[in-house]
């Protein structure tokens, strides 16, 4: 039907109806990083309070509004947006499909995210307040307890789940259906093995999510008892669902990121990436095994002795195939041509500070000593080093690797090299105490704290405001590429870049590969 | 369905800018706002205003003309030959994936079940390792599936035992577990079945149908499907009539009416949407629209209904049976 050579609509319309991949990634990207500024606010409010102990600014109700809302907007706003505009951008492109799967549905999947988060945002100003009983909102806090505004919260947990859902779908029915001729499973590149699997695991959890919100809506408001023992339910129930879905979400968050980084230090490196088949393996074994750890989270809820030890044991086996991952990045770079650009210097970071934060998360899935560490500043360091210096930071890497070529303009490299040293400087400021604060038993989620933790707190709280500070830098230098970056249009614009999106003109054009490009068959995979 | 070549790649229709997904949006957001609405001012409000009525019906009906909007789009770009083999597959993949998810949600309400029958209750009736709030809390508190009494009510009531109760959970009299041998035939659930299960075959005799070409015969058993889905509805809902008029079986009557409600509701609830999904293909096929060899739309609603089939089974032996 028709010829589709003709360029982007014009006006609000273009991104309103829009059903190309391109636009709808740029949509997601822009919402992300707005979402990352909005969750940041909420942080920076929150170490604003901790600076120093006593109740300074805020009072305690709206802190913990603050700590629940950080966390859902981060987690479900900022990190899994960017990375589904990210696939969006780049696997039609990385496989040499026209589009994706099926485009209208991709529109859809982005545009009911912005009103849901308007939605959610909005409870700060209802009665009651906003939702504030932790991102991982456990009953009874979230049912018996909880402010109306739950029930917003709930249908917006829905919406969210719907669109990854969609999402997902619409990724897997692309990747499985609209490779070129030629692009085996086994020659896709890393990032469009790593999206498949986040997709199985989004359409297997996200239900799984939906399902307790909507016990927990049950409760509220129709008299069942799922998470009420009085009536013979359970509230430790709930823990057992919401991690089912939990703990497969934090792979969700950090297998792109994988991705991300694999396609980039080889880049740097000027060498294909080390163990290409071993890293296919080991993403569906960590996949796998997500499904059977989660109660590493619940450690404490007084499970029987044989779920503690099946758990630790299940929990402590993932830490193989997370270190064939990073050996394999250390081996690609081993004897490598390397150079050290922006791009390549954020999956650095990434890679020494992902393995501290899974070192410590091999210290937490200790279940004797997780008894110690539970719900104590050293859980808050563990997942910020994972989803922070791990998620953000390849997500930061992977826009300034692409970014030259979806604009066709240069983003200025030494703002780039300031702006990795200043993050890499502020998060390690930011997290690294607080390991020592929460090893001495500073407790999570709290307002006010005991005199021993001032000074390591004022040191987080000053990392904090650098770290902030320095994405203001970030969204300059973005904006500036867009605006005034120096022009570029050659096709391959990192030299050591392998992959079918190299190919295509730079800037890419707004529709790619409307015939199928030739893979050469003798080619490995990129 | 065979490797896709470069001619099949040169068809493969994107489409143009589309004015759906923003509508589908504004239903959407309408609705789910509507609903939360309604729902606050039930439990926390004075009693719901129209208002949050309204907002939920527009929304709801706003939702459900541009889902018909959107689907006869994409039935006309089938008949009009837009459709390439590989974007069916597309379409193909898009549903089995879909359907997966929901057997997912469905995992999720069985895992709440599992759980409670195998640990919680024992727990809560003081065995093994969960088992010292008993003494604390449910003293005296026994138990057994279907729940003959819940904890509140061994305790005497949420008055003798003033932490831990967020309601008032009263059991029902009489379960929906199979009880009369003698009077078997009176069990609706076995019944219903007898409906889904045949319902099933006549959905694939069906397809067989339209296999052959034989479209009287589509119509038939399709027609035949739709009046044992509408069937296995009513009798549904009567069931929750008795069980709410006569068995004191309801949302409230603690985890077992909470169990049973909900699974057997979200099936009901998916029945009903299998249902519609065959009777809008059986008016496509009276319009005309399928053949031999193009019939996606009845396909996928088939597999649905297939899928709900199946979690009626497990729903026969966990709810009702075991
Ligand atoms: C070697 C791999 C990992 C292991 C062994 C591990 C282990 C654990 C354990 C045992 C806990 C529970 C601590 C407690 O609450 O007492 C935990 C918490 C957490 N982990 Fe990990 N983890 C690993 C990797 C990751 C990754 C890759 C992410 C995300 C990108 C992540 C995100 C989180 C989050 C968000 C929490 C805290 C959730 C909360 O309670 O709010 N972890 N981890
Ligand atoms: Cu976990």
């Amino acid at each position: 039907m028709g010829d589709h050579h003709h360029g982007p609509a014009k006006g609000i319309s273009r991104w309103l109806f829009t059903t190309n991949h391109k636009d709808i990634g740029t949509m997601y990207l822009w919402f992300s990083f707005a979402m990352f500024i909005l969750g940041g606010a909420f942080a920076m409010i929150i170490r604003a309070e901790l600076f120093q102990p006593g109740m300074q600014l805020v009072d305690p109700a709206f802190f913990n509004q603050m700590t629940t809302l950080h966390g859902l907007v981060m987690v479900f706003g900022a990190i899994m947006p960017s990375f589904v505009g990210l696939a969006n951008w780049m696997i039609p492109m990385m496989i040499g499909a026209p589009d994706m799967a099926l485009p209208r549905m991709n529109n859809w999947s982005f545009w009911i995210l912005p009103p849901a988060f308007l939605l959610l945002a909005s409870t700060l100003f209802m009665e009651g307040g906003a939702p504030a009983f932790g991102w991982t909102f456990y009953a009874p806090l979230s049912t018996t307890y909880a402010p109306p505004s739950v029930t917003i919260f709930i249908f917006c947990i829905h919406v969210l789940g719907l669109s990854s859902i969609m999402g997902s779908i619409n990724i897997i029915a692309t990747v499985m259906n609209m490779r070129a001729p030629g692009m085996t499973y086994m020659k896709m590149p890393l990032f469009v093995w790593t999206w498949l699997i986040t997709a199985f695991l989004l359409v297997a959890v996200m239900p799984v999510l939906a399902g307790a919100v909507t016990m927990m809506l049950m409760d509220i408001h129709f008299g069942t008892s799922f998470f009420s023992a009085a009536g013979g339910g359970d509230p430790v129930l709930f823990q057992h669902i919401f991690w089912f879905f939990g703990h497969p979400e934090v792979y969700i968050i950090i297998l792109p990121a994988f991705g991300v980084v694999s396609q980039i230090i080889p880049a740097f490196s000027r060498k294909p990436l080390f163990g290409y088949d071993s890293m296919v393996y080991a993403t569906a074994s960590i996949a796998f095994l997500s499904f059977i750890v989660w109660a590493h989270h619940m450690y404490t809820v007084g499970m029987p002795i044989a779920g503690e030890l099946f758990f630790m044991y299940a929990t402590m086996l993932i830490a193989v195939p997370t270190g064939v991952k990073v050996f394999n990045w250390i081996s690609t770079m081993w004897r490598g041509a390397l150079t050290f650009e922006t791009p390549m210097l954020f999956c650095m970071g990434f890679l020494v500070l992902f393995t501290i934060g899974g070192f410590t998360g091999l210290m937490l899935s200790i279940a004797p000593s997780d008894f110690q560490y539970h719900d104590s500043y050293f859980v808050v360091a563990h997942f910020h080093y994972v989803m922070v210096a791990g998620a953000v930071f390849s997500m930061t890497a992977a826009v300034y690797y692409w970014l030259p070529k979806w604009c066709g303009r240069m983003y200025n490299e030494t703002m780039g090299k300031t702006h990795f040293w200043i993050s890499f400087i502020g998060f390690n400021l930011t997290f690294f105490p607080q390991h020592f604060v929460g090893l001495a038993g500073m407790p999570r989620r709290i307002p006010d704290y005991a005199l021993q933790f001032a000074d390591f707190n004022m040191m987080s709280s000053i990392g904090a405001f650098i770290y902030g500070a320095s994405q203001i830098l970030f969204l300059y230098n973005v904006i500036a590429t867009i605006v005034s970056g120096k022009p570029t249009s050659e096709e391959k614009v990192w030299d050591g870049a392998e992959g079918l999106e190299w190919t295509v003109p730079t800037p890419a054009p707004y529709h790619t590969f409307e015939t199928p490009p030739k893979i050469d068959p003798a080619h490995a995979h990129s | 369905m065979s490797n896709p070549t470069s001619t099949e790649y040169e068809k493969y229709y994107v489409p143009e800018q589309s004015k759906m997904a923003v509508m589908a949006t504004i239903g959407l957001i309408l609705s789910i706002f509507g609903a939360a609405s309604v729902m606050n001012d039930k439990t926390f409000g004075d009693g719901i205003t129209s208002g949050s009525w309204t907002i939920l019906i527009v929304g709801l009906f706003w939702f459900m003309a541009v889902l018909f909007a959107w689907f006869r789009q994409a039935i006309r770009e089938n008949i009009a030959g837009m459709n390439s083999a590989q974007l069916k597959k597309s379409y193909v993949l898009g549903m089995f994936w879909f359907i997966f998810s929901e057997v997912m949600f469905f995992f999720a309400f069985f895992g709440a079940l599992f759980y409670v029958r195998t640990l919680v209750g024992p727990w809560l009736a003081g065995e093994g390792e969960g088992g010292r709030m008993n003494g604390l809390l449910w003293e005296g508190f026994e138990y057994n599936w279907p729940m003959a009494l819940t904890p509140q009510e061994a305790v005497g009531g949420a008055a003798s035992q003033p932490i831990a109760n967020n309601g008032s959970f009263t059991s029902a009299e009489t379960t929906m577990a199979f009880s009369d041998a003698a009077a078997w035939y009176k069990w609706l659930p076995l019944w219903n079945t007898i409906i889904l299960l045949s319902s099933s075959f006549t959905c694939h005799l069906a397809h067989m149908g339209i296999l052959d070409g034989n479209k009287k015969k589509f119509n038939l058993w399709l027609g035949i499907t739709v009046a044992l889905g509408f069937i296995f509805i009513c009798v549904q809902f009567y069931e929750y009539y008795e069980a709410y008029a006569h068995f004191g079986l309801t949302l409230n009557s603690g985890i077992y009416g909470s169990t049973f409600f909900m699974l057997t509701g979200f099936h009901g609830f998916h029945v009903f949407m299998g249902m519609t999904m065959l009777a809008i293909q059986l008016m496509r096929s009276l319009k005309g629209h399928f053949t031999a060899d193009d019939h996606f739309g009845f396909e996928a609603s088939s597999w649905y209904w297939h899928f709900v089939d199946v979690v009626w089974v497990f729903l026969f032996l966990f709810v009702y049976i075991l």
